[in-house]
């Protein structure tokens, strides 16, 4: 996984509640094997127009957010399916770090098995962050320092699991990780063969 | 010691690794379901790093979201076909049980898991697939994960997991004929937002939920994730020992007896304290139906669309115009006008065999309306079976249903079962989101009843209005 310290970038604003990973990436795009190139899909039905041209009304083709790198969005980001390719998608695109009030939980762990930094503010700051991105005000967000600045002197600390962020700052493989736990692993499955609770698959 | 919740005592049955409070523990997987969508990309990772899968015993996977329920195995679309194959291709070279397309076992992840008896109480499942949640409704941890997930879990059996706090909800009053299990979830999202059970999971009890028969709890748990929650989760009793008895993989003979002693210590301890507390009173509950993009946007069959005027928010106002625009419905318009071109009976909330029961009484000896298609897809081969061996399939071939073979079909259209751009579906799935059921599809959920009715009216009904007092008995009233 690519690491993430810090980064100033384009914000993109997403004015928008309750986006969902089916309108982040649509079905017909989930059947390929590889996790590579979802970028191309990404908000499918909302940047292309029925006939396959770029939709003007939509956010991410206005000139002024070609290139960004921070998504700004309303509450419930991320919602419905699991579907890792939502994340894939992004980070393809080019979004490194999404900025809401709140996110969905499946969709929350995905981004940050893939490098992509979720930042959860309050309404009032994100409300402003999109006032800003609006006005292309450059937006800082920092991991190492858990805060998020614009050029223009606004900014907001933010919390994050210390884990998460450790993984994310250094690039982690967390199965890696994991797997340093083996022995604890195969204790806990030596010691459940005799629990009646640990019925394991009899077949 | 502290009463606990029936989450503390799945939690530290299956905590490998404990870094205490507020840390995550490294927790034990039961059962590991797969399926082909969200696995080629966790086995390709497997692959690359040179692993195995640590307990193929625990794994099983069958294939359900591209398949076609015309003829299952022609898959035209190549990309499909490919997702299907790499899934035979990868359980075969890890060891792993397949429920393949010709397997008798196959179907939708979350019908099989439970009628197989691999769901089971007490234990931690996942899968890639959100609705996961299902497998609560037997007093399981079960919740969905992404691919990133899946390749942890093939490769440790384990995953780091915070530990969610606990969402009690209790269903209380008495269940009026003709309201399903559907139409209660869905009062409660409607009620209380798409977004009130983050960070929870949802322990769903009361008296209601006592009566309910294991099919209706699948369906409230089922969406427990439209309400934000990885998981739902129902104190396992003789309804689900009786449920679970002689399953193929549940324990047999006197095992099975050791079980469910076991079994029933699962349930919270008296005083058990929770994160927070919902008390929904199911008494005065119509049949639903939702007019939006999300689950939480429904109303009552007696009711209008709602007016954006009227809402809560800004924020609020923008997403109702939006969605309104989306369906192309006005505000004030009455449910029961609503005309629609598509049904679908099916997906992993409503096609196991009650609820093709409930739909097949309503169907009975009527006819589809000449402007609609209408589809049942079982929920697996073996509901599929039962319902022939019942007589379900010759009741809707007669009344004009299509009836088609397992899989997840036109609940998100991945195979080539999708909904045309403006046209209206009643479906029994479980998301109304933009193009879910394929590019400008509008989408109502409603229960399997109601779905049926609309198919012969051609427009929304009041199912209640058609049902005999033995048939709304068979309709889940009590």
């Amino acid at each position: 996984m690519q690491p993430f310290v810090k980064l100033t970038g384009v914000a993109a604003p997403l004015d928008r509640v309750n986006v969902d990973t089916d309108q982040i990436i649509p079905k017909q795009f989930l059947k390929r094997v590889e996790r590579t190139g979802f970028g191309q899909f990404l908000f499918y039905d909302w940047r292309f127009l029925a006939d396959g041209r770029e939709n003007p009304d939509f956010v991410l083709n206005d000139p002024r957010y070609r290139g960004a790198s921070i998504l700004v969005a309303g509450h419930n980001f991320g919602c419905g399916s699991s579907r890792e390719h939502a994340a894939w998608s992004l980070l393809d695109y080019g979004f490194r770090v999404v900025i809401a009030p709140s996110f969905a939980d499946i969709f929350y762990n995905n981004c940050f098995k893939n490098g992509i930094l979720l930042v959860t503010l309050p309404e009032d700051a994100v409300r402003a962050l999109m006032d800003a991105a609006a006005r292309s005000v450059a937006v800082t967000v920092d991991l190492e320092r858990q805060v998020v600045e614009t050029a223009e002197g606004l900014s907001w600390n933010f919390e994050v699991d210390p884990f998460r962020r450790k993984c994310l700052l250094e690039g982690l493989d967390d199965i890696g990780l994991t797997l340093q736990h083996e022995d604890a692993i195969a204790a806990y499955e030596a010691q459940r063969k005799d629990d009646p609770l640990a019925v394991f698959a009899a077949r | 010691m502290a009463p606990k919740t029936l989450l503390d005592k799945i939690w530290e049955a299956h905590e490998v690794v404990s870094q205490g409070e507020g840390k995550p523990s490294l927790l034990y997987i039961d059962l590991h379901l797969v399926h082909e969508v969200t696995s080629p990309q966790a086995f390709d990772g497997l692959r690359a790093a040179g692993r195995r899968v640590r307990r193929p015993d625990l794994t099983f996977a069958t294939m359900d979201h591209n398949i076609p329920t015309d003829v299952p195995s022609v898959i035209r679309d190549p990309i499909a076909r490919k997702q299907v194959e790499v899934l035979a291709k990868n359980c075969a070279e890890f060891g792993i049980h397949l429920a393949g397309i010709e397997s008798p076992d196959q179907g939708i992840v979350h019908v099989i898991g439970p009628e197989l008896g691999l769901t089971q109480p007490g234990k931690t499942i996942v899968c890639g697939d959100s609705h996961t949640s299902t497998h609560g409704a037997f007093g399981a941890l079960a919740f969905g994960i992404g691919t990133s997930e899946v390749e942890h879990v093939l490769a440790t059996q384990c995953l780091w997991q915070q530990k969610p706090k606990v969402l009690k909800l209790e269903l209380t009053g008495r269940r009026p004929a003709g309201v399903t299990a559907k139409d209660i979830i869905l009062g409660v999202i409607a009620k209380h937002g798409v977004g009130f059970g983050t960070g929870h999971i949802i322990e769903v009890c009361g008296e209601v939920v006592a009566t309910m028969s294991m099919e209706e709890r699948m369906t409230v748990c089922n969406m427990a994730i439209e309400a934000g929650a990885r998981a739902g989760l129902v104190a396992p009793d003789e309804t689900t020992f009786a449920y679970l008895r002689g399953r193929p993989f549940a324990p047999q003979g006197e095992a099975f007896e050791r079980a469910v002693a076991v079994w029933r210590t699962l349930r919270a301890d008296e005083g058990a304290v929770y994160d927070k507390t919902i008390t929904f009173d199911v008494s005065d509950l119509e049949p639903q139906v939702t007019w939006g993009t999300n689950p939480g946007m429904c109303t009552g069959i007696k009711g209008v669309v709602p007016d954006p005027a009227q809402a809560a928010s800004e924020v609020e106002r923008r997403a109702m115009e939006r969605a309104l625009e989306y369906m192309g419905l006005a505000p004030g318009t009455r449910m029961e006008e609503i005309p629609i071109q598509h049904v679908f009976i099916g997906s992993c909330t409503n096609a196991r065999i009650e609820d093709l029961r409930q739909a097949a009484a309503v169907a009975k000896g009527r006819k589809v309306h000449p402007g609609v298609r209408a589809l049942v897809v079982p929920g697996s081969k073996r509901v599929k079976q039962q319902a022939e061996a019942e007589g379900l399939d010759r009741v809707f071939k007669e009344a004009g249903f299509e009836w088609r073979e397992p899989g997840c079909s036109m609940c998100l259209g991945m195979n080539p079962d999708i909904v045309p751009p403006g046209e209206r579906c009643a479906s029994t799935s479980n998301r109304n989101f933009e193009g879910r059921q394929g590019r400008g599809a509008r989408t109502h959920l409603v229960s399997p009843a109601m779905a049926a009715a609309a198919a012969i009216a051609g427009h929304f009904v009041d199912v209640r209005e058609w049902l005999g007092q033995a048939e709304a008995a068979a309709t889940g009233g009590r």
